[in-house]
């Protein structure tokens, strides 16, 4: 039990994080100022969510382990981010599509998860929440402005899709640890949430005149901690300081 | 693709209920819907605000700086207008 929840734990703050830490990388970079911080807003969010379950998966874990030991010095395969977190930020098109493919998913897990026999993970959950809304709100607009918008922004929504689509099952397959624990009411049931959160995509899909793509095989392994090539590129930014000067603080 | 920049919005917050709303800048958006989620993130991050308004700044009108002889000085003289010579209580506040 304690093993499993540790897992889904750090599952969930991994895809805080490396999401968070993939959208901040558009800090001082993004397409016009306002977007820029935006984005940046929601990197924020996103990384504190992670903080506060970093925090209970140190409690968790027990070991005098703390918030900061988990993203600084666990190696790649001890992540447990789906793969789709890690995915780069290519170009606007692309980051906006990761973001709502997300999110999508995220706002209806976070609304089941609130009711979590696990008062810790469920307290999390109601806090996150509001983010969460808000950032739904942002991708679905940006999803509609640009895959409605002129013929070359369809066209960049459009190829971004069918390179992240591939991404989407493993959002609502669950891993083993995830199944043990929804006997205990602690873990979301992703089958029940799935219905809710392909009827949002369809429906955003519509309004923005793009189509999903059909494919029958999802790409998966990040809850299991086997990932692409893009989590070593990103920890290797995330974990130099730690890394290089073991201890350091400032 | 057009190069044509997005129009510029003027900012007006509410930072409590009950307050006015205060002019706090300006930003770029594509339309009003944009105007308000980007004046969310730009300007409320803090705390700022319980309500946001957006304009259009091409929809204001300013009145002119050469103007303001005719517009305000004829005001300057007419201290009757002003009602500084009555005693107000000190718990009325605000005025």
């Amino acid at each position: 039990m304690k093993e499993n929840l540790l897992k889904y734990t750090l599952h969930l703050a991994d895809n805080a994080l490396i999401l968070g830490h993939r959208l901040s990388e558009w800090c001082g970079h993004g397409p016009v100022l306002e977007q820029d911080i935006a984005l940046t807003n929601i990197a924020l969010d996103l990384v504190g969510q992670a903080r506060n379950l970093y925090q209970y998966a140190a409690e968790i874990s027990g070991d005098g382990k703390t918030e900061d030991d988990f993203p600084y010095l666990r190696k790649e395969n001890e992540f447990r981010n789906v793969l789709l977190t890690e995915y780069p930020n290519e170009d606007f098109a692309y980051t906006i599509v990761r973001q709502f493919l997300y999110d999508s998913y995220n706002f209806y897990f976070y609304n089941e998860l609130k009711n979590s026999s696990d008062k810790r993970l469920a307290a999390i959950a109601e806090k996150s929440l509001k983010e969460i809304t808000y950032h739904l709100r942002f991708s679905s607009e940006w999803m509609i402005r640009l895959g409605d918008g002129t013929e070359v922004s369809h066209e960049k929504m459009q190829n971004a899709l069918e390179d992240l689509y591939p991404f989407w099952g493993e959002l609502v397959q669950a891993e083993d640890y995830e199944t043990a624990l929804l006997a205990f009411g602690v873990s979301v049931d992703l089958n029940k949430i799935k219905p809710g959160i392909e009827a949002k995509v369809k429906e955003i899909m519509e309004k923005a005149t793009l189509k999903l793509p059909e494919i029958s095989w999802f790409q998966s392994g990040g809850k299991k901690g086997h990932h692409t090539e893009q989590l070593g590129f990103i920890l290797t930014d995330l974990q130099y300081l730690q890394r290089t000067y073991p201890g350091a603080e400032w | 693709m057009s190069k044509k920049n997005w129009p510029l919005w003027e900012i007006f917050i509410r930072s409590k209920q009950g307050l006015n709303h205060k002019h706090v800048g300006s930003l770029h958006a594509a339309d009003a819907e944009m105007a308000l989620e980007n004046a969310r993130d730009v300007y409320t991050r803090r705390q700022e605000g319980v309500s946001i308004w957006v304009v259009e700044s091409e929809h204001i009108t300013a009145s002119n700086p050469e103007d303001a002889d005719a517009f305000y000085e004829p005001a300057n003289d007419k201290v009757y207008r002003h009602p500084t010579f009555y005693d107000l209580p000190d718990n009325v506040k605000h005025i």
